[in-house]
C-alpha cells in the first residue's frame, strides 16, 4: 500500500522541483491565475448574493403597483382611481403610495422622500435611512433641512433612524407623514404617486391587471413578478458587463495559460528525453506533468474562491463595488449574506482546474512517446 | 544527527490541505450565517410589507437606477450627467459638459445647519 504512495510522493517532489526551477514564470502564472478566479468568484458571489436578497425581499412587495402614464412618462395618478380598483373583483386593498425624490444640493445625493401612516410618527418629523443619516451626519433628535419647492428651507426632527439591518431597503429613505411630503413638494390633495394592489389570489393578478387598463387605459400596471425579474435581468446584466470587461483580461490570461501549458521549451524536452533513458515510463512522465498541472491550478482555484469570499462577505465587494454601485453619492452600507451556489462553483472549477490540467497533458503526451535519443538531441 | 529537510510533497499537500480546509470552513460560514440572514431579512422584510416598497437601495444616482422596477423605459442620464444608463447608446452618447443641472441654478452650497 505504501509503495504506489510514496511513488506518487516522488513523482509530486520531482515535480515540485521542476516547478521550482522556472520558479519566476510559474510564481506568475499562479498569480494570474489566482487573480482571473478571484475576480471571477468575486463577481459570481456578489451577483448571486443581491440576487438572493432581492428575492427574498422584494416577496414581500406590493402584489401590483400601478402608475399613470402621461406623454409616456410616470404621472401623478388620482387617488379616486383606487377606489374603482378596489371594485375590480379578486382585488383585496389598495394603498395609494405618496413618495418622490430630493436631490440635496449639500451632499449631491438623492433622497427618496415617502410619506409613512405609522401613527408613532409625528409632524414635523422625519424617519431617515442609515445612509441618509451618516451622509447628513445627523443623529436622533437633531434638526435637518429640506428646501421646499418654493425654495424655501423646512425643519424637521430626526425622531428615528430606521435600523442598520434593514439598509439594504431603506438607506436613502426620508419618511414623513402625508401632511410634510404634500407641504415640501407642493404635492395636490387627491393625487398619488402610484397606487399598492393587493390581490386575495395572486393567480388573478394577469386578470386585473388587464382589468384596470380596460378601465383606465393611461395606466401601466406593474406586477411583483416584473419586479423580480427585473432584478434578476439587472444583475445579469451589470454582472454579465463586467464579465465583459474583463473578457480581454481573461482572454490575455487564457492564451498566457495555454502557452504555458501547450508548448513545450527545448529545455523540457530534453529533459523528457533523460527521464526516459534513464526507466521512466511515458506514464510515469504524464504524471509528473499532470502533477505540475494540478498543483498550479488546484492553488490557484483555491486561493481565488477563499480570497473572493473574503472580499465580498467580509469586505463587502469593495474592490468593485463603485463599478457596480454606479455614480451614487449616497452609498448603502450592508454586509452581503453569503449565497452560495454548488452549481456556480462547480461551473467555475471545471471550467478553470480542468482545462488547464488538461492542456498541459497532451503536448507532453506527444513529447513522452518520442524516442528518448530524438527528445535529447532536438 | 541533524534532522532531514522536510519534504516538498509534505509542504505542498499541507498547504493545499490547509486550503481544502479553510475551503470547507467557508462552507460552514455560509451555511452559519442563515441566522443573521433571516434577522436582517425580517427587519426588511417589515419595511418592504408596511410601506409597499419595490425596489433595493443600490444605486441611488438616479431615478431610474434607484427604483428600476417602477422606471421609465428610456432614462439615459436623466438624473446625473454621469449616470451611466442601461442602454448600449449610453457609450456613445456624451455626457453634459457642467457638472449638475443644479451647479447652474445653486453655484454656492449652503452650509447645512
Amino acid at each position: 500500500m505504501r509503495a504506489p504512495i510514496q511513488r506518487y510522493r516522488n513523482i509530486l517532489d520531482f515535480a515540485l522541483s521542476s516547478l521550482l526551477r522556472r520558479k519566476g514564470r510559474n510564481l506568475a502564472l499562479i498569480c494570474v491565475y489566482t487573480l482571473v478566479i478571484f475576480v471571477i468568484a468575486s463577481l459570481i458571489f456578489f451577483v448571486q448574493a443581491l440576487k438572493r436578497e432581492a428575492r427574498e425581499l422584494l416577496i414581500q412587495a406590493p402584489d401590483m403597483v400601478v402608475q399613470r402614464m402621461v406623454a409616456g412618462r410616470h404621472d401623478p395618478i388620482p387617488t379616486i382611481q383606487a377606489e374603482a380598483i378596489r371594485a375590480i373583483r379578486g382585488v383585496e386593498a389598495v394603498q395609494p403610495r405618496l413618495w418622490g425624490y430630493y436631490y440635496d444640493p449639500v451632499f449631491g445625493g438623492n433622497l427618496t422622500v415617502m410619506a409613512a401612516s405609522d401613527q408613532e410618527l409625528a409632524v414635523d418629523s422625519v424617519w431617515v435611512g442609515r445612509g441618509v443619516a451618516r451622509s447628513m451626519r445627523v443623529n436622533e433628535g437633531d434638526l435637518i433641512s429640506l428646501r421646499g419647492y418654493g425654495g424655501q428651507p423646512i425643519l424637521f426632527a430626526v425622531q428615528k433612524i430606521l435600523p442598520e439591518a434593514s439598509e439594504l431597503v431603506s438607506s436613502d429613505l426620508v419618511l414623513m407623514s402625508e401632511k410634510d411630503v404634500r407641504a415640501l413638494f407642493n404635492f395636490p390633495e387627491g393625487l398619488a404617486t402610484d397606487l399598492a394592489v393587493t390581490a386575495g389570489n395572486p393567480r388573478e393578478l394577469a386578470t386585473i391587471a388587464a382589468k384596470i387598463v380596460e378601465l383606465f387605459p393611461d395606466t401601466r400596471p406593474i406586477m411583483k413578478t416584473e419586479i423580480l425579474r427585473t432584478y434578476e435581468a439587472i444583475f445579469d446584466w451589470r454582472g454579465g458587463l463586467m464579465v465583459v470587461v474583463l473578457g480581454s483580461a481573461i482572454l490575455a490570461f487564457i492564451i498566457f495559460a495555454w502557452d504555458k501549458a501547450t508548448g513545450l521549451s527545448a529545455e523540457e524536452r530534453k529533459e523528457i528525453g533523460i527521464l526516459k533513458s534513464i526507466g521512466w515510463e511515458s506514464s510515469d512522465v504524464l504524471l509528473l506533468k499532470f502533477w505540475e498541472g494540478a498543483v498550479v491550478s488546484l492553488t490557484a482555484f483555491l486561493s481565488g474562491v477563499l480570497l473572493a469570499y473574503v472580499h465580498v462577505f467580509f469586505f463587502s465587494a469593495s474592490l468593485f463595488e463603485h463599478a457596480l454601485k454606479g455614480w451614487s453619492v449616497l452609498f448603502p452600507r450592508y454586509r452581503l449574506v453569503p449565497a452560495l451556489d454548488a452549481y456556480q462553483l462547480t461551473v467555475l472549477f471545471f471550467l478553470t482546474v480542468l482545462p488547464y490540467t488538461a492542456a498541459t497533458l497532451v503536448p507532453i503526451w506527444r513529447a513522452a512517446t518520442v524516442d528518448p535519443d530524438a527528445a535529447m538531441r532536438s | 544527527m541533524a534532522s532531514s529537510p522536510m519534504r516538498k510533497s509534505t509542504l505542498c499537500l499541507s498547504l493545499i490541505g490547509v486550503q481544502a480546509a479553510l475551503f470547507l470552513v467557508m462552507l460552514l460560514h455560509a451555511n452559519a450565517q442563515k441566522d443573521r440572514a433571516i434577522h436582517q431579512r425580517l427587519s426588511s422584510g417589515i419595511l418592504v410589507r408596511r410601506l409597499g416598497l419595490t425596489d433595493l437601495c443600490l444605486f441611488t444616482e438616479a431615478r431610474y437606477t434607484r427604483h428600476p422596477a417602477m422606471a421609465d423605459r428610456h432614462a439615459a442620464f436623466q438624473d446625473h450627467p454621469m449616470g451611466l444608463d442601461h442602454f448600449p447608446s449610453g457609450s456613445l452618447l456624451a455626457p453634459p459638459t457642467f457638472p449638475s443641472p443644479h451647479a447652474r441654478t445653486h453655484p454656492a452650497v449652503p452650509e447645512h445647519p
